[in-house]
């Protein structure tokens, strides 16, 4: 049987709505916090009430330059607010200000590696076309009203950058085309979450994908496109993208044409279905809204935003593996959040540079290990972890100088994060945990656990090497724990003559 | 202290200051003269109570020490600036009834001056109209000829101020609507700088034009009242961030070696030589008061008409866009759906010219018609704006008349609303740039116009309007047409 979508190359170009995250709107001063009473964030400008005008917040233009300077885009030291015109009831004005003509972030380009299943990682560039500043429309509510429909406004006004790239993904291969689109997206949401321009909440709607999906024979002219929208989650959207791309090759090699609408990805059915058609397509009649100056940025505001710009994901995963000599997971996971790169380099830091690169990958071990997991049962951010930085560096040191094994570690680690004492030394002492070194002591024990289990050393000898572990087990039962395991070993291999 | 109404603010200050009437007093002699003098329409919404709790506090506030030019002061305010303890309707249907959660700038800005709000004023329904015919609640009479439209939009300030029902009115201006009917009412109108006085709680017409002003009975009191009601104001993006300043500065500057720009094309066969006459007498006096004539040209003056119903327009269709029946203003009784509900609340809520407006600035900006008409007019407007950048180059001040004819009858152009803008052929110009501008009443028409005024058109430069303001009152001193009052609303009328 043929691979579905075979013959067919798919392109696709996307369109992400970032929330900024400001506090208050982009033309208001109502707040932008989540989940508030209905129409209790709504001021009288958001109401679009007779007399009222929009102020911009120079918040959103900031969170908006640095974004275009993470992505290596021109930050257009002029630009313009137009009025996009349309009647629905949850936009209060009749009219959305978005920019049009003359976007503030022009051009760019994100990078990202993509991993297809069972293949070699691989890197993608997708170029960025712009990313203009525009604000939210409200919510109309239609269940609970007998009938009627509410409106909430609470959104109406937040503040949002639109991202739009180019139809860079081009891809003979359905699945991979998805692949590579949710690669784009993911790096996306890592790059505005990690600048802290946007809380990134895919659920509360803060980062919203809308993907352009076309079909064509390789090499052909591109074919007519459609607009999925909905795609609140990376799941979605490769199933979305895949589930579009096949919809539009089974309806071309069926004699059909794709026609240029907008549909919408349900995810319970896994299918997408028309919203409008372009024929539906409205006139917007955008202007440029005189009610707000031009946006001009000069060049020393850029320069000054430059400096604040942090080290981004991807040169920080490249400086990871050159300094200290992390694998690629190692150095994926350290930087999915600022936050977590962040704890990283400050527990390095805290080990000092005798640790070398097996203090960091010790780190790295940790982060991805106890610390992960305990954080993950305890439903905690990394920033309000109870162990902190240099109290994980303290615990690793005597890990790494043998003071104690990685039994007794995890259990200093556990009592650091319910708070027992307020570094591993303490407890080492108070608890007893040193491990065991002095080889005279060790050596009596062995001969007594060798004297002790005569089958097992019979065993041994006759090649079961689980025999051996056996054994060697004994031996740490008999020390409570406190042998040097590595020790122990080399011990009874001498012992045993093996 | 019998006829207060025909004093000048001025006079009316040094009263409240020597306690020789309390606002409470002055604000009681406006209501019943407004009362008496219902018939004229000017007032859209009076609240006695609210009036006179506005004069009780500012005699308060004189009685605990403080002081102020315009302390106890009444003022009108025309329907386009939201108020929160008067109805807002701006003439329209549309906000019938409706109460403002919070005041304009200029409202605000006046009354912290302690000026004390007489009501509401009657306009053209969302300031868009030059005779007044369109507001729906009826027109405002023009107090010196009761057959003659008082202009508009701003008719209701303009014929108020005339007949003495305010010593001062708030109005606005977008392409004349202050100008014009200060000519026809034969008052003083001036519409500053755009972006000196804050659009905030103004209800938009054309963003980009609209600006607040005054009507009053000379330039001096007009000077007064612009120092307050003028600033910055963040919360328009718009406003101009200046120093606030005091208009009254160079009222007693002389006119010696004042250069003032004749535009030749303001002289056109368009014009009524009932209203050249006067005018060029005017010209005459600034001469012999030591000013110099200059003769300009503002070539691209004529195509001001065509531009303004193509930027006015634009922006009016989308800043009305907001008029849906949803939140607030006339909602369609029993909708069957969504569509249908927008559709008849805005058709019922609208009055004619603005449904006209929105329909010619919705297709002006639809796709393919855009760059033929909004963009080449941005153009044009960029290129009068430069003409006159030149002219003030070798001009102080520019002058001319304010518009072709005197006042027309009422009915006379309603049917036919070109020849109705071309009512604003002369102000419009000074509004693209965003002139500063005033209207001064410099004489009458003649025969059966005998009774309809002749306003004298200033045009200043950017931030100007101090000078002018100081040639507009010389001019005052040496004539005396701004002090008449129509027959039946001077001293007499007590």
């Amino acid at each position: 049987m043929a691979v579905p979508g075979a013959g067919w190359e798919v392109v696709i170009g996307l369109e992400t709505h970032v929330q900024l995250s400001t506090a208050s709107k982009i033309f208001s001063g109502a707040s932008t916090a989540f989940g508030a009473e209905p129409n209790a964030q709504a001021s009288v400008v958001d109401l679009a009430l007779p007399g009222v005008l929009p102020v911009l917040n120079r918040g959103a233009v900031e969170r908006a330059i640095l974004f275009g300077l993470a992505v290596g885009a021109t930050i257009a030291p002029r630009s313009v607010f137009a009025r996009k015109n349309y009647f629905y009831p949850d936009l209060p004005k009749g009219y959305q200000i978005s920019q049009y003509e003359i976007p503030v972030v022009q051009g760019g380009s994100l990078s990202t590696w993509v991993t297809p299943r069972g293949g070699e990682p691989y890197a993608k560039t997708v170029r960025l076309t712009r990313a203009h500043l525009e604000e939210d429309a409200g919510k109309s509510l239609h269940e609970d009203f007998a009938g009627l429909s509410g409106i909430d406004l609470n959104r109406a006004g937040t503040p949002l950058l639109e991202i739009v790239t180019e139809p860079d993904i081009q891809v003979a291969d359905v699945e991979r085309a998805a692949l590579e689109a949710v690669a784009y997206a993911r790096e996306l949401h890592q790059l505005v979450t990690w600048l802290g321009i946007s809380d990134g909440n895919m659920q509360e709607g803060s980062f919203r994908c809308d993907a352009n999906v076309s079909v064509r024979r390789p090499g052909g002219p591109l074919g007519t496109r459609c607009e999925i929208k909905n795609l609140n989650s990376f799941r979605f959207m490769q199933q979305a993208i895949v589930h579009e791309a096949l919809r539009q090759i089974d309806l071309i090699e069926s004699g059909g044409t794709v026609v240029q609408e907008t549909r919408l990805y349900d995810p319970d059915r896994d299918e997408t279905r028309s919203m409008r058609s372009k024929e539906d397509a409205m006139d917007y009649r955008y202007f440029p809204d005189p009610d707000l100056l031009p946006l001009e940025i000069a060049p020393d505001q850029v320069e000054a935003l430059r400096v604040k710009l942090p080290e981004l994901p991807g040169a920080m995963r490249e400086r990871f593996a050159r300094e200290y000599g992390l694998g690629d997971y190692d150095c994926a996971l350290l930087t999915t959040t600022r936050a977590s790169a962040q704890y990283f380099t400050a527990t390095v830091a805290a080990l000092g540079a005798v640790a070398g690169d097996r203090g960091a990958k010790s780190v790295a071990n940790w982060m991805a290990g106890d610390l992960a997991a305990a954080l993950n049962s305890a439903q905690r951010d990394i920033v309000d972890s109870p162990v902190s930085p240099v109290q994980l560096a303290g615990l690793i040191a005597r890990v790494l100088d043998g003071t104690i094994n990685q039994k007794a570690a995890r259990e200093v680690f556990a009592a650091l994060w319910a708070g027992e004492a307020s570094d591993a030394d303490a407890l080492i002492e108070a608890r007893g945990l040193r491990q065991i070194s002095d080889s005279g002591a060790l050596e009596a024990m062995v001969d007594a656990v060798i004297a002790a289990n005569p089958k097992s050393v019979e065993e041994f000898r006759a090649g079961k090497e689980k025999a051996f572990n056996a054994l060697v087990g004994q031996v740490m039962k008999q020390s409570r724990g406190k042998a040097n395991p590595a020790q122990v070993n080399e011990l009874l291999r001498a012992r045993l003559g093996g | 202290m019998s006829a207060l109404h025909v004093e000048s603010l001025a006079a009316l200050s040094r009263r409240l200051a020597a306690r020789e009437v309390s606002a409470v007093e002055l604000a009681r002699v406006y209501l019943e003269r407004i009362e008496r003098h219902r018939a004229l329409n000017g007032y859209l919404d009076v609240r006695p109570e609210v009036t006179l709790a506005q004069a009780a506090a500012a005699d308060a506030r004189r009685a605990r020490g403080e002081t102020g030019p315009l302390l106890g002061l009444p003022v009108a305010h025309k329907d386009i600036f939201v108020t929160r303890e008067f109805a807002s309707t701006a003439a329209s249907r549309m906000l019938e009834g409706y109460m403002s959660p919070f005041d304009a700038t200029v409202v605000e800005r006046l009354a912290g001056a302690g000026m004390v709000t007489l009501g509401k004023l009657n306009c053209d329904e969302f300031a868009m109209g030059s005779s007044n015919e369109n507001s729906a609640y009826g027109p405002v009479a023009n107090p010196w000829d009761a057959a003659a439209v008082p202009g508009g939009s701003s008719g209701g300030s303009s014929a108020v101020v005339a007949a003495r029902l305010a010593p001062v009115a708030t109005a606005t201006d977008t392409g004349g609507s202050i100008r014009e009917p200060a000519a026809f009412c034969g008052v003083t109108g001036i519409k500053p700088t755009y972006g000196r006085p804050s659009r905030w709680g103004m209800i938009a017409f054309a963003s980009s034009l609209d600006t607040a002003g005054l009507m009053t009975v000379s330039a001096e009191d007009a000077a007064w009242v612009l120092s307050a009601m003028c600033g910055f104001d963040p919360r328009d993006s718009t406003s101009v961030d200046r120093p606030d300043e005091d208009y009254t500065r160079d009222l007693q500057r002389p006119m010696d070696g004042l250069r003032i720009g004749v535009p030749r094309e303001f002289f056109g066969a368009g014009l009524a030589a009932e209203v050249e006459r006067p005018v060029r007498a005017a010209l005459e006096t600034y001469r012999a008061l030591g000013a110099t004539l200059v003769d300009i040209s503002l070539p691209s003056a004529e195509l001001g008409i065509p531009v303004y119903y193509v930027v006015a327009p634009a922006e009016c269709s989308s800043n009305l866009s907001r008029f849906d029946g949803v939140r607030y203003g006339h909602r369609a009784k029993d909708p069957v759906d969504l569509l249908d509900m927008i559709k008849r609340s805005r058709a019922e809520g609208f009055g004619p010219e603005p449904r006209r407006r929105i329909l010619v600035g919705t297709y002006v900006l639809s796709h393919g018609y855009y760059d033929a008409y909004y963009i080449k007019a941005q153009q044009v407007r960029r290129l009068i704006a430069e003409e006159f950048q030149r002219a003030f180059t070798r001009c102080d001040l520019i002058a001319g008349p304010v518009t072709t004819t005197v006042a027309f009858g009422f009915g006379e152009k309603a049917a036919d609303p070109v020849s109705m803008y071309m009512a604003d052929l002369y102000t419009i110009p000074g509004s693209l740039a965003g002139l500063p501008s005033m209207s001064l009443p410099c004489g009458f028409g003649e025969g059966a116009h005998a009774m309809r005024p002749v306003g004298l058109q200033l045009i200043a430069n950017h931030f100007d309007e101090a000078r002018m303001l100081g040639a507009a009152h010389q001019y005052q001193l040496a004539t005396d047409w701004h002090r008449r009052v129509p027959a039946g609303f001077g001293a007499e009328d007590a």
